[in-house]
Protein backbone atom coordinates (compact mmCIF):
# COMPACT_ATOMS: atom_id res chain seq x y z
CA UNK A 1 0.00 0.00 0.00
CA UNK A 2 2.67 2.48 1.10
CA UNK A 3 5.03 1.34 -1.67
CA UNK A 4 2.29 1.73 -4.25
CA UNK A 5 1.54 5.21 -3.01
CA UNK A 6 5.23 6.06 -3.21
CA UNK A 7 5.45 4.69 -6.77
CA UNK A 8 2.39 6.74 -7.76
CA UNK A 9 3.94 9.83 -6.18
CA UNK A 10 7.19 9.23 -8.05
CA UNK A 11 5.32 8.95 -11.34
CA UNK A 12 3.34 12.13 -10.63
CA UNK A 13 6.52 14.03 -9.78
CA UNK A 14 8.13 12.75 -12.98
CA UNK A 15 5.19 13.81 -15.15
CA UNK A 16 4.83 17.22 -13.51
CA UNK A 17 8.57 17.70 -13.76
CA UNK A 18 8.55 16.83 -17.45
CA UNK A 19 5.51 18.93 -18.38
CA UNK A 20 5.59 21.95 -16.08
CA UNK A 21 9.31 21.93 -15.34
CA UNK A 22 10.73 20.98 -18.72
CA UNK A 23 8.36 21.24 -21.69
CA UNK A 24 6.47 24.40 -20.69
CA UNK A 25 9.54 26.66 -20.25
CA UNK A 26 11.65 25.05 -22.99
CA UNK A 27 8.89 25.25 -25.59
CA UNK A 28 8.68 29.05 -25.25
CA UNK A 29 12.29 29.11 -26.43
CA UNK A 30 11.81 26.36 -29.03
CA UNK A 31 8.90 28.24 -30.56
CA UNK A 32 10.98 31.39 -31.01
CA UNK A 33 14.04 29.51 -32.17
CA UNK A 34 12.09 27.48 -34.71
CA UNK A 35 10.39 30.56 -36.12
CA UNK A 36 13.82 32.16 -36.37
CA UNK A 37 15.22 29.19 -38.27
CA UNK A 38 12.21 28.99 -40.57
CA UNK A 39 12.40 32.72 -41.32
CA UNK A 40 16.18 32.71 -41.73
CA UNK A 41 16.85 34.79 -38.63
CA UNK A 42 19.29 34.11 -35.82
CA UNK A 43 16.66 34.23 -33.13
CA UNK A 44 16.61 33.98 -29.38
CA UNK A 45 20.29 33.55 -28.47
CA UNK A 46 21.18 36.56 -26.33
CA UNK A 47 20.38 35.60 -22.75
CA UNK A 48 23.57 34.46 -21.06
CA UNK A 49 24.95 33.48 -17.70
CA UNK A 50 28.58 34.64 -17.32
CA UNK A 51 28.97 34.71 -21.09
CA UNK A 52 27.55 31.24 -21.72
CA UNK A 53 24.51 31.40 -23.95
CA UNK A 54 23.85 27.66 -24.45
CA UNK A 55 22.13 28.39 -27.80
CA UNK A 56 19.84 30.80 -25.96
CA UNK A 57 18.35 28.16 -23.69
CA UNK A 58 18.60 30.60 -20.79
CA UNK A 59 15.80 32.59 -22.40
CA UNK A 60 13.43 30.12 -20.78
CA UNK A 61 14.77 31.04 -17.33
CA UNK A 62 14.85 34.74 -18.17
CA UNK A 63 11.22 34.61 -19.30
CA UNK A 64 10.11 32.86 -16.14
CA UNK A 65 11.98 35.37 -13.92
CA UNK A 66 10.57 38.30 -15.86
CA UNK A 67 7.01 37.06 -15.61
CA UNK A 68 7.31 36.45 -11.87
CA UNK A 69 8.46 39.99 -11.22
CA UNK A 70 6.00 41.84 -13.46
CA UNK A 71 3.07 43.71 -11.99
CA UNK A 72 -0.11 41.71 -11.61
CA UNK A 73 -2.53 44.10 -13.28
CA UNK A 74 -6.29 44.02 -12.78
CA UNK A 75 -8.17 46.75 -14.67
CA UNK A 76 -10.80 49.03 -13.18
CA UNK A 77 -14.22 47.45 -13.06
CA UNK A 78 -12.95 43.92 -13.57
CA UNK A 79 -14.29 41.11 -11.46
CA UNK A 80 -11.22 40.55 -9.26
CA UNK A 81 -12.07 37.04 -8.10
CA UNK A 82 -12.91 35.66 -11.54
CA UNK A 83 -9.99 37.53 -13.11
CA UNK A 84 -7.63 35.74 -10.72
CA UNK A 85 -9.41 32.41 -10.91
CA UNK A 86 -9.51 31.99 -14.68
CA UNK A 87 -5.79 31.32 -15.32
CA UNK A 88 -5.96 28.72 -12.54
CA UNK A 89 -8.94 27.07 -14.24
CA UNK A 90 -7.02 27.09 -17.52
CA UNK A 91 -3.84 25.50 -16.13
CA UNK A 92 -5.26 22.74 -13.91
CA UNK A 93 -6.95 20.70 -16.70
CA UNK A 94 -3.83 20.98 -18.84
CA UNK A 95 -1.75 19.32 -16.09
CA UNK A 96 -4.47 16.92 -14.95
CA UNK A 97 -5.05 15.26 -18.35
CA UNK A 98 -1.58 13.75 -18.02
CA UNK A 99 -2.81 11.57 -15.16
CA UNK A 100 -4.10 8.96 -17.63
CA UNK A 101 -1.41 9.29 -20.30
CA UNK A 102 0.89 6.25 -20.20
CA UNK A 103 4.54 6.98 -20.96
CA UNK A 104 5.67 3.37 -21.03
CA UNK A 105 4.44 -0.18 -20.69
CA UNK A 106 4.35 -2.58 -17.74
CA UNK A 107 7.74 -3.65 -16.33
CA UNK A 108 8.76 -6.19 -13.78
CA UNK A 109 11.02 -4.32 -11.38
CA UNK A 110 12.24 -5.90 -8.12
CA UNK A 111 9.49 -8.52 -8.28
CA UNK A 112 6.80 -5.87 -8.68
CA UNK A 113 4.71 -4.98 -11.71
CA UNK A 114 5.26 -1.30 -12.45
CA UNK A 115 2.79 0.27 -14.86
CA UNK A 116 4.09 3.55 -16.25
CA UNK A 117 0.86 5.50 -15.97
CA UNK A 118 -0.35 7.51 -12.99
CA UNK A 119 -3.95 6.29 -13.08
CA UNK A 120 -4.84 3.44 -15.40
CA UNK A 121 -8.49 4.45 -15.83
CA UNK A 122 -10.81 2.25 -17.89
CA UNK A 123 -12.37 5.44 -19.31
CA UNK A 124 -8.97 6.99 -20.05
CA UNK A 125 -9.73 8.71 -23.32
CA UNK A 126 -13.09 10.00 -22.12
CA UNK A 127 -11.32 11.39 -19.04
CA UNK A 128 -8.91 13.30 -21.27
CA UNK A 129 -11.76 14.89 -23.22
CA UNK A 130 -13.84 15.60 -20.13
CA UNK A 131 -11.01 17.31 -18.26
CA UNK A 132 -9.63 19.15 -21.29
CA UNK A 133 -13.02 20.72 -22.00
CA UNK A 134 -13.10 22.29 -18.52
CA UNK A 135 -10.34 24.62 -19.71
CA UNK A 136 -12.92 26.34 -21.94
CA UNK A 137 -14.41 27.88 -18.78
CA UNK A 138 -11.05 29.39 -17.89
CA UNK A 139 -10.74 31.16 -21.24
CA UNK A 140 -14.36 32.33 -21.39
CA UNK A 141 -14.33 33.63 -17.81
CA UNK A 142 -10.99 35.35 -18.46
CA UNK A 143 -12.47 37.34 -21.33
CA UNK A 144 -15.68 38.21 -19.60
CA UNK A 145 -14.22 39.21 -16.24
CA UNK A 146 -11.68 41.67 -17.72
CA UNK A 147 -14.26 44.40 -18.42
CA UNK A 148 -12.69 44.91 -21.83
CA UNK A 149 -14.41 44.79 -25.20
CA UNK A 150 -11.54 43.02 -26.95
CA UNK A 151 -11.44 40.39 -24.25
CA UNK A 152 -15.16 39.85 -24.54
CA UNK A 153 -14.91 39.34 -28.30
CA UNK A 154 -12.04 36.94 -27.75
CA UNK A 155 -13.91 34.92 -25.15
CA UNK A 156 -16.99 34.67 -27.38
CA UNK A 157 -14.85 33.41 -30.22
CA UNK A 158 -13.18 30.96 -27.86
CA UNK A 159 -16.48 29.63 -26.63
CA UNK A 160 -17.95 28.97 -30.04
CA UNK A 161 -14.72 27.62 -31.54
CA UNK A 162 -13.88 25.32 -28.66
CA UNK A 163 -17.33 23.79 -28.37
CA UNK A 164 -17.54 23.30 -32.13
CA UNK A 165 -14.27 21.45 -32.29
CA UNK A 166 -14.95 19.45 -29.16
CA UNK A 167 -17.74 17.66 -31.01
CA UNK A 168 -15.49 16.94 -33.96
CA UNK A 169 -12.60 15.84 -31.78
CA UNK A 170 -14.87 13.39 -29.97
CA UNK A 171 -16.22 11.96 -33.22
CA UNK A 172 -12.87 11.61 -34.97
CA UNK A 173 -11.54 9.09 -32.47
CA UNK A 174 -14.64 6.86 -32.55
CA UNK A 175 -12.99 4.95 -35.41
CA UNK A 176 -9.92 4.31 -33.25
CA UNK A 177 -12.10 3.05 -30.40
CA UNK A 178 -13.93 0.70 -32.79
CA UNK A 179 -10.64 -0.74 -34.06
CA UNK A 180 -9.06 -1.26 -30.63
CA UNK A 181 -12.22 -1.93 -28.63
CA UNK A 182 -10.94 -0.08 -25.56
CA UNK A 183 -10.76 3.38 -24.05
CA UNK A 184 -7.91 2.41 -21.73
CA UNK A 185 -4.88 4.23 -23.12
CA UNK A 186 -2.46 1.61 -21.75
CA UNK A 187 -4.37 -1.11 -23.59
CA UNK A 188 -4.45 0.85 -26.85
CA UNK A 189 -0.71 1.37 -26.48
CA UNK A 190 -0.06 -2.31 -25.73
CA UNK A 191 -2.00 -3.50 -28.80
CA UNK A 192 0.28 -1.44 -31.03
CA UNK A 193 3.30 -3.58 -30.19
CA UNK A 194 2.43 -5.16 -33.55
CA UNK A 195 3.67 -2.68 -36.17
CA UNK A 196 0.88 -3.55 -38.62
CA UNK A 197 -1.70 -2.50 -36.02
CA UNK A 198 -0.47 1.06 -35.53
CA UNK A 199 -3.34 3.53 -35.62
CA UNK A 200 -1.94 5.43 -38.56
CA UNK A 201 -2.41 2.37 -40.81
CA UNK A 202 -5.84 1.48 -39.48
CA UNK A 203 -7.22 5.02 -39.21
CA UNK A 204 -5.23 7.37 -41.47
CA UNK A 205 -8.18 9.72 -41.99
CA UNK A 206 -8.90 9.62 -38.27
CA UNK A 207 -5.34 10.79 -37.57
CA UNK A 208 -5.55 13.78 -39.92
CA UNK A 209 -8.94 14.83 -38.60
CA UNK A 210 -7.96 14.37 -34.96
CA UNK A 211 -4.78 16.41 -35.36
CA UNK A 212 -6.70 19.22 -37.09
CA UNK A 213 -9.45 19.26 -34.47
CA UNK A 214 -6.93 19.08 -31.63
CA UNK A 215 -4.90 22.04 -32.94
CA UNK A 216 -8.14 23.99 -33.35
CA UNK A 217 -9.15 23.06 -29.81
CA UNK A 218 -5.80 24.33 -28.56
CA UNK A 219 -6.39 27.63 -30.42
CA UNK A 220 -3.03 27.67 -32.15
CA UNK A 221 -2.37 29.18 -35.56
CA UNK A 222 -4.03 28.61 -38.07
CA UNK A 223 -6.96 28.50 -35.64
CA UNK A 224 -5.91 31.28 -33.27
CA UNK A 225 -8.87 33.61 -33.85
CA UNK A 226 -9.70 33.87 -30.12
CA UNK A 227 -6.42 35.71 -29.61
CA UNK A 228 -5.89 37.12 -33.12
CA UNK A 229 -3.46 39.94 -32.37
CA UNK A 230 -4.07 41.79 -35.63
CA UNK A 231 -7.84 41.86 -35.11
CA UNK A 232 -8.72 41.97 -31.42
CA UNK A 233 -5.44 42.98 -29.71
CA UNK A 234 -4.84 39.77 -27.76
CA UNK A 235 -8.32 38.38 -27.35
CA UNK A 236 -9.29 36.95 -24.02
CA UNK A 237 -5.98 37.73 -22.26
CA UNK A 238 -5.67 41.38 -23.31
CA UNK A 239 -5.90 42.50 -19.68
CA UNK A 240 -3.55 39.90 -18.26
CA UNK A 241 0.03 40.57 -17.25
CA UNK A 242 2.84 38.88 -15.44
CA UNK A 243 2.61 35.23 -14.59
CA UNK A 244 -1.17 35.16 -15.00
CA UNK A 245 -0.59 35.86 -18.67
CA UNK A 246 2.20 33.31 -18.61
CA UNK A 247 -0.17 30.71 -17.20
CA UNK A 248 -2.38 30.93 -20.29
CA UNK A 249 0.69 30.36 -22.39
CA UNK A 250 1.83 27.56 -20.15
CA UNK A 251 -1.50 25.77 -20.50
CA UNK A 252 -1.28 26.16 -24.28
CA UNK A 253 2.17 24.60 -24.36
CA UNK A 254 1.25 21.78 -21.98
CA UNK A 255 -1.83 21.05 -24.07
CA UNK A 256 0.44 20.88 -27.09
CA UNK A 257 2.43 18.16 -25.30
CA UNK A 258 -0.82 16.39 -24.37
CA UNK A 259 -2.02 16.43 -27.99
CA UNK A 260 1.31 15.03 -29.14
CA UNK A 261 1.16 12.32 -26.46
CA UNK A 262 -2.40 11.32 -27.36
CA UNK A 263 -1.55 11.26 -31.07
CA UNK A 264 1.49 9.11 -30.32
CA UNK A 265 -0.53 6.67 -28.24
CA UNK A 266 -3.53 6.42 -30.56
CA UNK A 267 -1.84 6.46 -33.94
CA UNK A 268 1.91 6.00 -33.70
CA UNK A 269 2.53 2.94 -31.60
CA UNK A 270 2.89 4.65 -28.21
CA UNK A 271 6.20 3.55 -26.65
CA UNK A 272 6.92 0.73 -29.13
CA UNK A 273 9.69 0.55 -31.71
CA UNK A 274 8.54 -0.88 -35.07
CA UNK A 275 9.26 -4.63 -35.45
CA UNK A 276 10.85 -4.80 -31.98
CA UNK A 277 8.58 -6.42 -29.41
CA UNK A 278 9.19 -6.00 -25.71
CA UNK A 279 10.04 -9.69 -25.47
CA UNK A 280 12.80 -9.35 -28.10
CA UNK A 281 14.26 -6.36 -26.31
CA UNK A 282 14.15 -8.22 -22.99
CA UNK A 283 15.92 -11.23 -24.50
CA UNK A 284 18.74 -9.00 -25.73
CA UNK A 285 19.47 -7.73 -22.24
CA UNK A 286 18.86 -11.08 -20.52
CA UNK A 287 22.40 -11.01 -19.19
CA UNK A 288 21.52 -8.14 -16.82
CA UNK A 289 18.96 -10.19 -14.88
CA UNK A 290 15.21 -9.62 -14.79
CA UNK A 291 15.25 -6.26 -13.03
CA UNK A 292 18.23 -4.92 -14.94
CA UNK A 293 16.82 -5.92 -18.32
CA UNK A 294 13.39 -4.53 -17.44
CA UNK A 295 14.93 -1.30 -16.22
CA UNK A 296 16.88 -0.85 -19.43
CA UNK A 297 13.87 -1.67 -21.62
CA UNK A 298 11.80 0.77 -19.55
CA UNK A 299 14.33 3.55 -20.16
CA UNK A 300 14.38 2.78 -23.89
CA UNK A 301 10.58 2.81 -24.10
CA UNK A 302 10.22 6.07 -22.19
CA UNK A 303 12.89 7.57 -24.43
CA UNK A 304 11.14 6.36 -27.59
CA UNK A 305 7.80 7.68 -26.35
CA UNK A 306 9.13 11.15 -25.62
CA UNK A 307 11.07 11.18 -28.90
CA UNK A 308 7.78 10.62 -30.72
CA UNK A 309 6.08 13.28 -28.60
CA UNK A 310 8.84 15.76 -29.43
CA UNK A 311 8.43 14.95 -33.12
CA UNK A 312 4.75 15.87 -33.00
CA UNK A 313 5.48 19.04 -31.04
CA UNK A 314 7.91 19.96 -33.80
CA UNK A 315 5.22 19.21 -36.36
CA UNK A 316 2.69 21.47 -34.62
CA UNK A 317 5.27 24.25 -34.45
CA UNK A 318 6.05 23.86 -38.15
CA UNK A 319 2.33 24.07 -38.94
CA UNK A 320 2.08 27.16 -36.75
CA UNK A 321 4.85 29.01 -38.57
CA UNK A 322 3.81 27.85 -42.04
CA UNK A 323 0.11 28.64 -42.31
CA UNK A 324 -1.65 32.02 -42.08
CA UNK A 325 -4.67 32.47 -39.83
CA UNK A 326 -8.00 31.26 -41.19
CA UNK A 327 -11.01 33.52 -41.27
CA UNK A 328 -13.56 32.87 -38.58
CA UNK A 329 -16.30 31.64 -40.92
CA UNK A 330 -13.76 29.31 -42.54
CA UNK A 331 -12.97 27.78 -39.15
CA UNK A 332 -16.64 27.23 -38.41
CA UNK A 333 -17.19 25.81 -41.88
CA UNK A 334 -14.27 23.42 -41.51
CA UNK A 335 -15.56 22.20 -38.18
CA UNK A 336 -19.26 21.78 -38.90
CA UNK A 337 -19.50 21.26 -42.65
CA UNK A 338 -16.36 19.29 -43.43
CA UNK A 339 -14.91 17.55 -40.38
CA UNK A 340 -18.23 16.56 -38.78
CA UNK A 341 -19.75 14.79 -41.84
CA UNK A 342 -16.34 13.35 -42.70
CA UNK A 343 -15.87 11.89 -39.23
CA UNK A 344 -19.36 10.34 -39.33
CA UNK A 345 -18.49 8.81 -42.71
CA UNK A 346 -15.24 7.55 -41.23
CA UNK A 347 -17.19 5.82 -38.47
CA UNK A 348 -19.53 4.18 -41.01
CA UNK A 349 -16.70 3.03 -43.30
CA UNK A 350 -14.71 1.68 -40.35
CA UNK A 351 -17.82 -0.18 -39.19
CA UNK A 352 -18.45 -1.74 -42.60
CA UNK A 353 -14.80 -2.80 -42.99
CA UNK A 354 -14.68 -4.36 -39.51
CA UNK A 355 -17.95 -6.20 -40.14
CA UNK A 356 -16.67 -7.53 -43.45
CA UNK A 357 -13.42 -8.77 -41.91
CA UNK A 358 -15.16 -10.61 -39.08
CA UNK B 1 -4.46 -2.12 -4.26
CA UNK B 2 -4.97 1.60 -4.55
CA UNK B 3 -8.18 2.92 -5.96
CA UNK B 4 -7.59 3.87 -9.58
CA UNK B 5 -8.62 7.46 -8.95
CA UNK B 6 -6.12 8.02 -6.11
CA UNK B 7 -3.46 9.12 -8.58
CA UNK B 8 -5.89 11.52 -10.25
CA UNK B 9 -6.79 13.01 -6.87
CA UNK B 10 -3.14 13.55 -5.88
CA UNK B 11 -2.43 15.02 -9.30
CA UNK B 12 -5.42 17.37 -8.97
CA UNK B 13 -4.18 18.61 -5.59
CA UNK B 14 -0.69 19.19 -7.00
CA UNK B 15 -2.08 21.01 -10.05
CA UNK B 16 -4.16 23.25 -7.79
CA UNK B 17 -1.06 23.85 -5.69
CA UNK B 18 1.08 24.78 -8.68
CA UNK B 19 -1.54 27.05 -10.26
CA UNK B 20 -2.48 28.68 -6.96
CA UNK B 21 1.15 29.11 -6.00
CA UNK B 22 1.95 30.81 -9.29
CA UNK B 23 -0.90 33.31 -8.93
CA UNK B 24 0.11 33.96 -5.31
CA UNK B 25 3.78 34.46 -6.23
CA UNK B 26 3.08 36.88 -9.06
CA UNK B 27 0.73 38.96 -6.92
CA UNK B 28 3.31 39.14 -4.11
CA UNK B 29 6.50 39.61 -6.14
CA UNK B 30 5.36 42.17 -8.71
CA UNK B 31 5.46 45.93 -8.15
CA UNK B 32 2.21 47.77 -7.49
CA UNK B 33 1.76 51.27 -8.85
CA UNK B 34 -1.84 52.35 -9.27
CA UNK B 35 -3.03 55.54 -10.94
CA UNK B 36 -6.32 56.30 -12.62
CA UNK B 37 -5.20 56.39 -16.26
CA UNK B 38 -3.40 53.10 -16.00
CA UNK B 39 -6.25 51.24 -14.41
CA UNK B 40 -8.54 51.88 -17.38
CA UNK B 41 -9.29 48.83 -19.50
CA UNK B 42 -7.30 48.83 -22.74
CA UNK B 43 -9.07 50.18 -25.78
CA UNK B 44 -6.39 51.34 -28.23
CA UNK B 45 -5.72 54.56 -26.37
CA UNK B 46 -9.34 55.60 -26.06
CA UNK B 47 -11.40 55.63 -22.93
CA UNK B 48 -13.94 52.88 -23.09
CA UNK B 49 -16.73 53.85 -25.48
CA UNK B 50 -19.14 51.06 -24.65
CA UNK B 51 -19.15 48.91 -21.58
CA UNK B 52 -18.71 45.22 -22.28
CA UNK B 53 -21.12 44.59 -19.42
CA UNK B 54 -24.22 45.60 -21.34
CA UNK B 55 -26.48 43.00 -22.91
CA UNK B 56 -25.23 41.67 -26.21
CA UNK B 57 -26.67 39.31 -28.76
CA UNK B 58 -24.98 35.95 -28.64
CA UNK B 59 -24.76 35.10 -32.33
CA UNK B 60 -23.56 31.61 -31.79
CA UNK B 61 -26.30 30.42 -29.46
CA UNK B 62 -27.34 28.08 -32.27
CA UNK B 63 -23.83 26.62 -32.25
CA UNK B 64 -24.18 26.05 -28.53
CA UNK B 65 -27.48 24.22 -29.01
CA UNK B 66 -25.97 22.11 -31.79
CA UNK B 67 -22.99 21.41 -29.57
CA UNK B 68 -25.21 19.92 -26.88
CA UNK B 69 -26.95 17.78 -29.48
CA UNK B 70 -23.87 16.45 -31.20
CA UNK B 71 -21.76 16.09 -28.08
CA UNK B 72 -24.42 13.83 -26.64
CA UNK B 73 -24.30 11.93 -29.91
CA UNK B 74 -20.54 11.58 -29.51
CA UNK B 75 -20.99 10.33 -25.94
CA UNK B 76 -23.50 7.75 -27.21
CA UNK B 77 -20.91 6.66 -29.74
CA UNK B 78 -18.23 5.92 -27.15
CA UNK B 79 -19.75 2.81 -25.47
CA UNK B 80 -21.09 1.62 -28.82
CA UNK B 81 -17.64 1.87 -30.40
CA UNK B 82 -16.04 -0.09 -27.55
CA UNK B 83 -18.58 -2.92 -27.87
CA UNK B 84 -18.78 -2.70 -31.66
CA UNK B 85 -17.19 -6.08 -32.39
CA UNK B 86 -19.48 -7.83 -29.91
CA UNK B 87 -22.69 -6.12 -31.08
CA UNK B 88 -22.05 -7.12 -34.69
CA UNK B 89 -24.42 -6.32 -37.55
CA UNK B 90 -27.37 -5.58 -35.26
CA UNK B 91 -25.50 -2.84 -33.39
CA UNK B 92 -24.22 -1.41 -36.63
CA UNK B 93 -27.71 -1.10 -38.17
CA UNK B 94 -29.04 0.46 -34.97
CA UNK B 95 -26.27 3.06 -35.01
CA UNK B 96 -26.85 3.63 -38.73
CA UNK B 97 -30.43 4.64 -37.96
CA UNK B 98 -29.21 6.90 -35.14
CA UNK B 99 -26.69 8.60 -37.43
CA UNK B 100 -29.33 8.97 -40.14
CA UNK B 101 -31.76 10.69 -37.80
CA UNK B 102 -29.06 13.08 -36.60
CA UNK B 103 -27.84 13.50 -40.17
CA UNK B 104 -31.31 14.66 -41.20
CA UNK B 105 -31.16 17.17 -38.34
CA UNK B 106 -27.75 18.37 -39.44
CA UNK B 107 -28.93 18.71 -43.06
CA UNK B 108 -31.95 20.73 -41.86
CA UNK B 109 -29.79 23.18 -39.90
CA UNK B 110 -27.36 23.34 -42.81
CA UNK B 111 -30.05 24.13 -45.39
CA UNK B 112 -31.68 26.71 -43.12
CA UNK B 113 -28.35 28.52 -42.91
CA UNK B 114 -27.76 27.83 -39.22
CA UNK B 115 -24.09 27.04 -39.88
CA UNK B 116 -23.39 30.12 -41.98
CA UNK B 117 -21.52 33.13 -40.62
CA UNK B 118 -21.88 36.64 -41.87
Amino acid sequence: MITELLITLAKILFIIGVTVGFFAPILTWVERKQSAIMQDRIGANRADILGFTALGLFHAIADALKMFTKEDFIPEGANKILHTLSPIIAVIPAILTFAVVPFGGVYNLFGREVNLVISDLDVGLLFVFAIASIATYGYVIAGWSSNNNWSLLGSMRTASQMISYEVTMGLTIIGVLMVYGSMRLTEIGAIQEDFSRWGIFLQPLGFLMFLTAAIAENKRIPFDNPEAESEIVAGYFTEYSGLKFGMFFMSEFIEMVTISAIVTILFFGAWHIPFLTTATLLSWFEILGTTGANLLVMLIHVGVFFAKVIFFIWMQMTIRWTLPRFRYDQIMKLGWKILLPLSLTNVLVTGIVILMLH
Amino acid sequence: MLDQYTGVAIMLLMAIGIAGGMVLMTSILGPKKRFADKMEPFECGESQLVSPRQRFSVKFYLVAVLFVLFDIEAVFFFPWAILFKRLGVFGFVEMLLFILILGVGLMYVWRRGGLDWE
